[in-house]
């Protein structure tokens, strides 16, 4: 068993809505080895997005600690995490969140941005993660000149061409029809398979939760 | 692709706003500049002053006059190397309309003592042997389109009637601070038509031009020339010329402070329009913001997005105001000379003066940055990630 990549230590989350504490972890704890490929799946609500948030220090726990990536992602400065977070986590949104002005290109470039890269090592691994996914042929696209599904393959370019750590996705499926979705799917599990990432990725989707090696279920904060 | 690209590619995504906050910018930047040049041809005067002369006045007012007699009195005192005098005809051109300053002045020791004002050889042996002749700047020859020979009718105002004056020569100025709209009478014979219809207040002059023999010792001479008057009948109060331009321009510092406020609250307009801008462009973006952010994107970087976006608002505004102010200046030049006349006599604009405007607006730019940047980096990335947009 290969050690563990992610960390939940007795993880506490609530949010405070009008002087209401609203929990919504709960004593959570979880440990994802490196390499798994994580699908947690749950009702609305549940608080899958918010474990997202806390592995990319996106935000924070009220009680307990996050560690992730080699460090103890609840307890670091907002500089220090942006910059360790450019390293080692690759994001994919249910909406793309594409920056519309920029190229399909353009946009896969953006985290090398941050990267100690030349101009022309970043166009080589902007080149390669579009080969990945597929897109060879629509570097100089825009978002709005692309489907959704081609998107959200643009998207998961930019989530991989900085070679992360960890690659998490909220519902990458949610948004695209059942052909876009699959071959979304199709993609993740091979960066499982091939690059050995680690992943995890929230969905409602059975089909696309059978694509992981294990399903997290989530009900109120507490595993089901 | 840089940082610079994503800066440049959000600047042109709305291009009507930014073309409407840069034409805002570009009114503020025209008005100030308009502002800042009629201010400082307001002040060319004081700079044109010579720091080797001073000006003995009546004690008490400008309008009150000294006797003829103290000239020889004030050559005589121990430092003084050159006196003329002068007085202030205020006559009128063509009904009130056309007014510029005109001097009844020894000619000799006048045209002596201001070696800035340069006449032919020719021109002055043809002013000293007319009575009736008068020598104009060039700027107001050609304002009325003056020539040698013509003549200039006038309706006096302080010495009544109607006078007239032949056109015996134009100076010009040995510099730029030299002032070229003036008009040099005679004063002898304006103090001989005096003598008909006002014969107490003949033989008088209403200030005396002292050249001295150095600018360090004006402190002294202006002392001993004073108290060689003391206890008479008309005391004398003497400065350097600049002072005395300067309590002139201190006259109408009322309104050159008003227009100074003007100019500084023209720049709140920039800020409160680019900050405008800035504000609503940066809430459309709150989401592309949070996504950068959470690709690892730090407070300094976006801090540069916002204010080079504002930046370049800023610069094409600048421009865009530095382009329409060129124009305009000449038209306000022209309009302002045809109805104040000269007293803005150098209405040229400047280039300090558009660089100090565009300066102010790119600092401004920097400033209405700031409220924007601080909503981006105050609000949580998970939220703004949240809102389906
Ligand atoms: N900033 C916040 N303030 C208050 N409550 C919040 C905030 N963010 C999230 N919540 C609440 O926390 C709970 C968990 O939210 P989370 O987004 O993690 O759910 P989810 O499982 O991802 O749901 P969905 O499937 O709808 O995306 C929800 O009840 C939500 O309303
Ligand atoms: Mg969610």
């Amino acid at each position: 068993m290969s050690q563990s990549v992610i960390e939940f230590q007795r993880v506490t989350k609530s949010y405070f809505r009008d002087e209401q504490e609203v929990p919504v972890l709960r004593n959570f704890s979880l440990s994802i080895p490196s390499g798994k490929f994580l699908a947690v799946m749950g009702p609305s609500g549940s608080g899958k997005t918010t474990i997202l948030n806390l592995i990319a220090g996106l935000d924070r726990p009220t009680q307990g600690t996050v560690h992730a990536a080699g460090i103890e992602v609840s307890r670091q400065r907002e500089s220090d995490l942006a910059r360790w977070r450019a390293r080692h986590i690759g994001f994919v949104f249910q909406f793309y969140n594409l920056i519309p002005v920029l190229t399909a290109a353009e946009n896969v470039e953006l985290p090398l941005l941050l990267s100690p890269l030349t101009k022309r090592e970043r166009v080589k691994h902007v080149q390669a993660a579009l080969g990945l996914v597929g897109l060879s042929d629509r570097i100089h696209h825009y978002p709005r000149q692309l489907s959704g599904g081609q998107e959200q393959r643009v998207g998961i370019a930019r989530a991989i061409v900085s070679d992360p750590t960890i690659l998490l996705a909220d519902e990458p499926t949610g948004n695209l029809d059942r052909d876009a979705a699959q071959a979304v799917m199709v993609l993740l599990s091979r960066l499982h398979l091939e690059l050995n990432k680690t992943i995890v990725m929230v969905t409602h989707d059975p089909r696309a939760a059978e694509y992981a090696q294990e399903i997290l279920h989530l009900d109120k904060g507490k595993v089901t | 692709m840089t940082l610079a690209t994503l800066i440049v590619r959000n600047a042109r995504r709305h291009r009507l706003r930014v073309v409407l906050t840069a034409c805002g910018i570009a009114t503020v930047i025209l008005a100030f500049n308009l502002i800042v040049t009629t201010v400082r041809a307001w002040y060319a005067g004081v700079e044109a002053s010579v720091p080797n002369r001073l000006i003995t006045r009546h004690a008490a007012s400008l309008s009150i006059h000294l006797p003829l007699a103290y000239r020889d009195r004030i050559a005589s005192i121990s430092g003084v190397t050159g006196v003329t005098y002068a007085n202030w005809f205020g006559g009128v051109y063509r009904e009130a309309k056309g007014f510029f300053p005109q001097f009844a002045v020894d000619p000799a020791s006048f045209l002596d003592l201001h070696q800035e004002l340069v006449v032919t050889d020719d021109e002055r042996k043809s002013f000293l042997g007319d009575r009736r002749g008068c020598v104009i700047g060039r700027r107001l020859a050609d304002l009325y389109g003056w020539k040698i020979g013509d003549v200039i009718a006038l309706k006096g105002t302080l010495y009544p009637g109607d006078w007239e004056f032949v056109v015996r020569g134009i100076y010009r100025g040995a510099d730029a601070t030299a002032d070229e709209t003036w008009m040099l009478l005679r004063w002898d014979y304006m103090n001989e038509r005096r003598r008909q219809f006002d014969p107490d207040r003949a033989d008088t002059v209403g200030w005396y031009v002292v050249r001295i023999a150095d600018p360090g010792l004006a402190g002294m001479v202006s002392r001993s020339l004073d108290s060689e008057f003391a206890n008479s009948a008309a005391e004398t109060r003497t400065e350097t010329e600049q002072a005395f331009q300067a309590s002139f321009v201190a006259m109408s510092g009322a309104i050159i402070s008003a227009l100074k406020l003007l100019a500084i609250v023209l720049n709140g307009i920039t800020l409160l329009v680019l900050a405008n801008t800035l504000v609503m462009t940066v809430r459309e973006r709150t989401r592309e913001y949070a996504v950068l952010r959470a690709l690892g994107f730090r407070s300094s970087h976006l801090t540069a997005l916002v204010t080079g976006e504002a930046l370049l608002i800023a610069l094409f505004g600048s421009m865009l105001g530095i382009a329409l102010t060129m124009p305009a200046n000449r038209l306000y030049a022209a309009l302002v000379s045809a109805t104040l006349g000269n007293f803005f006599q150098r209405m040229t604009l400047s280039p300090s003066t558009l660089i100090l405007s565009a300066s102010i607006t790119l600092c401004l730019a920097v400033c209405a940055s700031a409220i924007p940047i601080t909503r981006i980096l105050r609000s949580r990335v998970a939220n703004d990630l949240r809102h389906v947009g």
